[in-house]
């Protein structure tokens, strides 16, 4: 497990901005009535998105919306470790994947270009710029070493190009998700071996059937 | 040719993303192909047919999926059904589904179209990780193309109403087991319940419901449009079927790709992932599906096949198929030390033997890197890890478990070497002079 606390400093009040309001009826809209309480993880990352962090003033509007304790709410927001208790870097927030597919590939020297660009982790940098953690498996490991930066993930990073990407989130020109070595995707680097049968693709596929196989003749 | 799945036997057409993801392009992949024709037979039918192709779930269990829509109660009570894909895809090393919600989310939605069909349900949560923000959308936008073009929703071309919406996660591992996700898709601490009562009779708002994982939904339309006899074709017996499978660590082009089950998994590597980082012989060992399971050394992936029952039977298994390969040049130790950190930091804190062991075993196994522990913790470590496995209610304390376990069965004397030479070069360890002159 991980301790989680909320942080010291927390504003006076907290309220969803107008815009989000129509987001918050949509989310409590998917659930059945009754349930609205399944909403609580995707209103956290309204505020979240909002804010920047979820302040404790937050969790108190969203258990007053859902209709739940307060103390539920707070048993969420510390549980889950994508919410961000204190405020994290204004421009960019990294979060480097540090579990082992991305640390064989050497994820470890990208903390060391962290370290020495925005500083300790789970810290601002000293403008509130900046901030960077280390995160468990993002789930894109066959494009190791990644980094999610401001939730879109850039791959297949290695200490010069996490650099590079660093410039362009200060300098106002942050590039573009994806592959910093200019991979489609998770496809293997070169040219793709498999998928490259033009058949697949000409439509042949999307002919009637003329029925399934196996299938039982008036079965309803 | 590469492997030995051929091109027009994939299903994940789109794996790469190199084609439109849209319904227009999906369509002309053959996705929403013959999908009335599908609801048009009973569940029942459709229930056998995937019994009859062998699935077995992709998530890493490998329960037949067929047999577990049958679990599923026969008549609609007064509780409506539910069908929750779990696409909460957190195991290291494993980045299947992504690709699938990203690169085909059409295939995904005809898949819950007609699993809630066989399980006689209307409505369907697809159970997203959090951080998967850009395949979410992609999802979210795919949802609003099918419902457009009237494939989904209330009084569709297929007559059967059926609703389907996409919820997240907050960055929980344990949020992957069904259990726990449906705690989380609630709105409360992914911590699992105990079972029974399994999700078929009290699953989500305590309505029967099954969990799958995303690729077994998403490839039961194809198994029904080809014929379950196609299905079975690939692979050993009981083994069946076509599995996307992936590599990460030292391989020369990491990838993820569609193979055939019990593809020999040198084979696997030499031909999609490129090889090993200098070659098969700098092989040290691999661990075959994603983190959980335990890892095989260079000599055993020499002759083992990618599927359940063989991997099983080397103490190892199959999982998601994700494996993470480590050459000689890495520190083995330390990377398993890792996984072990992994686990503590994602442990949720229900049962004792979970919350405390993981910590114990991280941070002996921190000291087993650098070699400052004693010799007999190895046998310590050993025993907490064996008090952990089988004593949760989830799978998280066993998956803890089984690395560790699976490094000092294969690597046990590289680590007690190591113990000694750190005790050599300081000898002010009590009994430093004793053990360097064994």
């Amino acid at each position: 497990m991980s301790v989680r606390r909320l942080a010291k400093d927390q504003p006076a009040s907290f309220a969803f901005a107008p815009e989000l309001s129509d987001q918050v009826q949509w989310w409590i809209a998917k659930f059945p009535a009754g349930r609205q309480q399944s909403a609580v993880i995707p209103l956290l990352w309204l505020v979240q998105k909002q804010e920047g962090w979820v302040c404790e003033p937050a969790l108190r509007v969203v258990a007053e919306v859902l209709f739940m304790p307060v103390i539920r709410v707070l048993e969420i927001a510390t549980f889950y470790t994508m919410f961000q208790l204190s405020p994290v870097g204004t421009v960019a927030h990294v979060q480097l994947c540090g579990t082992t597919p991305c640390m064989l590939r050497g994820a470890n020297d990208l903390k060391a270009v962290l370290r020495a660009r925005i500083g300790a982790k789970d810290h601002c940098s000293t403008d509130g710029r900046f901030s960077w953690e280390e995160v468990e498996c993002l789930g894109a490991c066959a494009n190791a070493p990644m980094a999610a930066i401001n939730d879109y993930y850039h791959e297949d990073l290695s200490p010069e190009s996490l650099g590079v990407i660093l410039d362009g989130f200060a300098s106002g020109h942050p590039p573009a998700p994806g592959s910093a070595i200019g991979r489609q995707g998770s496809a293997p680097a070169g040219e793709p071996l498999t998928l490259t049968d033009p058949a697949l693709y000409d439509g042949s596929r999307a002919r009637p059937l003329g029925g399934l196989p196996n299938a039982v003749a008036a079965a309803q | 040719m590469i492997g030995i799945l051929e091109d027009k036997d994939r299903i994940f057409t789109n794996l790469y993303g190199l084609h439109d993801w849209g319904l227009e392009g999906a369509k002309a992949r053959g996705v929403w192909n013959a999908t009335a024709d599908m609801l048009s037979q009973t569940p029942e039918w459709i229930c056998d047919q995937i019994k009859a192709s062998g699935l077995r779930g992709r998530g890493g269990a490998g329960f037949a999926t067929g047999l577990k829509w049958t679990f599923m109660p026969k008549q609609m009570g007064e509780r409506p059904h539910y069908l929750v894909v779990n696409a909460d895809e957190s195991e290291p090393g494993t980045c299947k589904d992504r690709e699938i919600m990203r690169n085909d989310p059409h295939r995904l939605i005809e898949g819950c179209l007609v699993a809630s069909y066989a399980i006689r349900a209307h409505d369907c949560f697809i159970y997203i990780r959090g951080e998967y923000v850009l395949e979410r959308e992609r999802l979210e936008a795919a949802l609003i193309q099918a419902a457009e073009a009237r494939l989904i929703g209330k009084d569709n071309i297929h007559g059967w109403d059926f609703n389907v919406r996409v919820t997240h996660g907050g960055g929980a591992y344990i949020c992957g087991d069904e259990m726990a996700l449906l705690e989380s898709l609630e709105g409360k601490k992914g911590q699992p319940r105990l079972k029974p009562p399994f999700p078929a009779g009290a699953g989500v708002y305590g309505c029967p419901t099954t969990v799958n994982n995303v690729e077994s939904i998403a490839v039961a339309p194809e198994i029904l449009r080809r014929g379950a006899e196609w299905f079975l074709g690939f692979g050993r017996s009981k083994n069946s079927g076509t599995k996307l499978m992936s590599a990460s660590g030292h391989v020369n082009k990491p990838c993820v790709v569609e193979e055939a089950m019990s593809i020999p998994l040198r084979q696997l590597v030499e031909d999609h992932f490129g090889g090993v980082r200098g070659g098969w012989g700098n092989l040290k060992a691999i661990i075959p599906g994603g983190s959980s399971v335990r890892m095989i050394p260079a000599e055993e992936c020499e002759v083992a096949l990618m599927d359940f029952d063989d991997l099983a039977s080397r103490k190892s298994g199959l999982g998601t198929a994700a494996m993470i390969v480590m050459d000689k040049d890495c520190d083995i130790v330390a990377a398993i030390a890792r996984l072990s950190y992994f686990y503590k930091h994602e442990s949720c804190g229900q049962c004792t033997p979970c919350r405390e062991g993981t910590g114990w075993m991280w941070r002996i196994m921190e000291r087993m890197v650098t070699g400052e522990a004693e010799p007999k913790e190895i046998d310590m470590l050993l025993d907490v890890a064996s008090q952990v496995e089988g004593h949760t209610i989830c799978g998280l304390g066993d998956a803890a478990a089984w690395p560790i376990q699976g490094l000092f069965r294969h690597f046990r004397p590289e680590i007690e070497q190591r113990i000694a030479n750190y005790r050599t070069r300081r000898a002010n360890v009590p009994g430093a002079t004793l053990i360097a002159a064994e």
